[in-house]
């Protein structure tokens, strides 16, 4: 069962976003539909500021290449940069040590809330 | 149904060539030499190169063991979806080794390589014909390569125009992956559009997304879902509406052959696989071979040099044939002329054994081969977009009451013996199973393939350990694909072995 934390807020590219720490990552599904991720390279750097829906990261699994992109506008205070050496850490723990950048000010007000997103998953499942 | 008798072959580990070697041993002895001996300077000296010591007849069997290991499609069923394995007759191997042929260079004066040019020019009209473009460049290296040329055409035309706001290629979430990675090489922002449920192009996302700054609309026909677009005309008039330009991914042209010709529908732009349509050899890297055609508004931004007639003949005189540089060329895409014996040359005598007609049968039994394999699958395993297919079709990996996934089920293949299909792509369908049997294969062979899958999706069911853990009858098992990307040791010696010799 996917795991859906109901304090963050989602995109439709399948990002979390955690309005109380600024954190942004993939979602669980995003993790499980990649399968085994083994490369990641964060694009931006501390002190960018971010538009909505621009690239942050891409990332390469067995299966797939995908990008990440910012769930929202904000200038970026930090970039998990532990990553790099353990990409896997985005399968294991994709909303705690799999965060992928932090930014500052960032306004969730156009995403979705957990029970939304949940539904969201449900449709793409078949 | 076919029985299967599986034999439990040795897993026979060979040693690397490195593994192999003893100190002393020699491959080759040289002479005295006859001359004094030249010392080289110090610094261009090393000691630190541990290259293998074997004789010759252990080089020889080494690698010999190894090409054992190899699967192709000489040696069996390959349904690899999306890369059209079909088999490739041995008349090519003799044509492209002709003398005349293999012992010409690219630099030579064109009055003595008349007969090359003859077999470029005589191809680019017969490419021509069976597309229904205005002109062809044979000089793409492969299809990427031919997909990056025509979008530097369709670049060029735009700008030649004076119309600079166009930097966005739509591409259908159902297009080859080379078709985003070709756009964005050159800049441009890439736009997907979604499929609709029959595997269409979604109309209605296309028309919101048309306007002044669409350079085009890269259209992989039949689609990556094997299905032809039930409304490919009108997709492309409404590219054409807004100003841009139709790129055909020409990599599914075997479905077509004889049948439906690009050009006609609109297109503007297609590139040509020579390795997959026209049989050229391809896998393990190539050679590929990826012409392009142009409709007549675009033949001027061809690559230099075309081959064309420079001076006509007459009922005695050949032609001359000679290189033409076309007059608003985007330039050159190749060093010299393309892949001529590796991929011209074959080609052409693949397209001059078959024949038009024998071109049309190639697409109807290559439709007809997977329509059978489709029908007899259905019921077995879940195929998404249910719909008469082209030359290849979709499945997804999954058994209801199983939980072993497309990449077990392609694993298993293994052990009966065949390649698996292509796995997890198209991204659109979950766990998918390309599957493109060809027009090559009998039906004995698509009968044997259908039934080792239905066995396959039992044994699902009733022993799904036996897919995680397969292959079991293949000289090594289950690789470790994930540690495989993770952990990128290229080189023949690990560092620390490096530096104790």
């Amino acid at each position: 069962m996917t795991n859906i934390p109901s304090n963050l807020k989602y995109t439709k590219n399948d990002e979390w976003f955690d309005p109380a720490s600024g954190k942004m990552g993939l979602s669980d599904y995003a993790q499980a539909q990649l399968s085994d991720i083994v490369f990641v390279e964060i694009l931006v750097g501390e002190g960018d500021t971010l538009q909505a829906g621009q690239a942050v990261a891409s990332v390469e699994s067995v299966k797939a290449a995908a990008e990440v992109y910012a769930a929202v506008g904000g200038k970026v205070v930090k970039v998990n940069e532990t990553l790099a050496d353990a990409p896997e850490t985005l399968n294991s723990d994709p909303y705690g040590a799999g965060w992928v950048i932090q930014i500052e000010d960032g306004d969730a007000s156009g995403l979705m809330d957990a029970s939304a997103y949940e539904k969201y998953c449900a449709e793409r499942a078949h | 149904m076919t029985e299967f008798i599986l034999q439990d072959q040795p897993k026979v580990v060979e040693p690397t060539i490195f593994g192999l070697s003893s100190p002393g041993r020699v491959g080759v002895s040289f002479p005295d030499a006859d001359v004094p001996r030249a010392e080289l300077p110090e610094s261009l000296l090393r000691a630190d190169l541990p290259l293998p010591e074997l004789a010759e007849v252990d080089v020889v069997r080494h690698y010999m063991h190894l090409s054992t290991f190899n699967y192709s499609v000489d040696s069996g069923f390959y349904p690899l979806g999306s890369c059209t394995m079909k088999y490739n007759p041995k008349i090519d191997e003799d044509t492209c080794r002709l003398p005349g042929f293999l012992y010409t260079h690219p630099l030579q004066p064109i009055e003595t390589v008349q007969g090359n040019l003859a077999l470029m020019y005589t191809l680019q009209e017969w490419l021509k014909e069976i597309s229904g473009f205005a002109a062809v460049t044979l000089q793409p290296a492969a299809g990427a390569h031919g997909e990056f040329t025509g979008v530097l055409i369709m670049r060029a035309y735009h700008k030649s125009r004076g119309d600079y706001k166009r930097t966005k290629m739509l591409i259908p979430d159902s297009a080859h992956g080379t078709n985003p990675a070709s756009s964005g090489m050159i800049g441009l922002e890439v736009v997907q559009i979604p499929s609709d449920a029959r595997g269409n192009v979604d109309l209605e996302a296309l028309k919101a997304q048309c306007d002044d700054t669409v350079v085009g609309l890269m259209l992989t026909n039949p689609n990556t879902l094997g299905l032809f677009d039930e409304h490919v005309e009108e997709v492309i008039k409404i590219v054409h509406e807004c100003g841009g330009l139709v790129y055909g991914d020409g990599a599914n042209l075997n479905a077509l052959l004889g049948i439906v010709r690009p050009g006609d529908l609109g297109f503007d732009v297609m590139h040509f696989n020579l390795h997959k349509t026209f049989a050229v050899p391809h896998g393990g890297g190539g050679p590929g071979s990826g012409p392009v055609g142009v409709a007549a508004h675009l033949a001027d931004f061809l690559p230099e040099p075309v081959v064309g007639i420079i001076e006509d003949g007459d009922e005695e005189i050949p032609p001359l044939y000679g290189f033409v540089r076309p007059p608003k060329t985007i330039g050159r895409m190749k060093a010299f002329h393309g892949h001529f014996g590796g991929g011209l040359v074959r080609a052409y005598t693949y397209i001059a054994m078959h024949g038009a007609e024998g071109l049309r049968q190639v697409a109807e039994h290559a439709v007809l081969n997977a329509n059978y394999l489709q029908a007899r699958l259905r019921g077995v395993y879940p195929i998404p977009y249910d719909r008469i297919c082209m030359h290849e079709f979709v499945a997804e990996g999954r058994i209801e009451g199983s939980d072993v996934r497309a990449l077990d089920i392609a694993k298993r293949l293994m052990d009966y013996d065949f390649h698996p299909p292509t796995n997890y792509f198209p991204l659109i369908v979950h766990e998918a199973l390309m599957i493109e049997p060809t027009e090559t294969e009998n039906k004995n062979t698509l009968d044997r393939f259908a039934d080792a899958m239905i066995k396959i999706a039992e044994e699902a069911r009733t022993q799904p350990e036996l897919l995680r853990e397969a292959p079991h009858k293949t000289p090594f098992g289950r690789m470790d694909e994930v540690r495989a990307a993770r952990e990128l040791v290229l080189c023949c010696w690990l560092p620390e072995e490096k530096d104790e010799a």
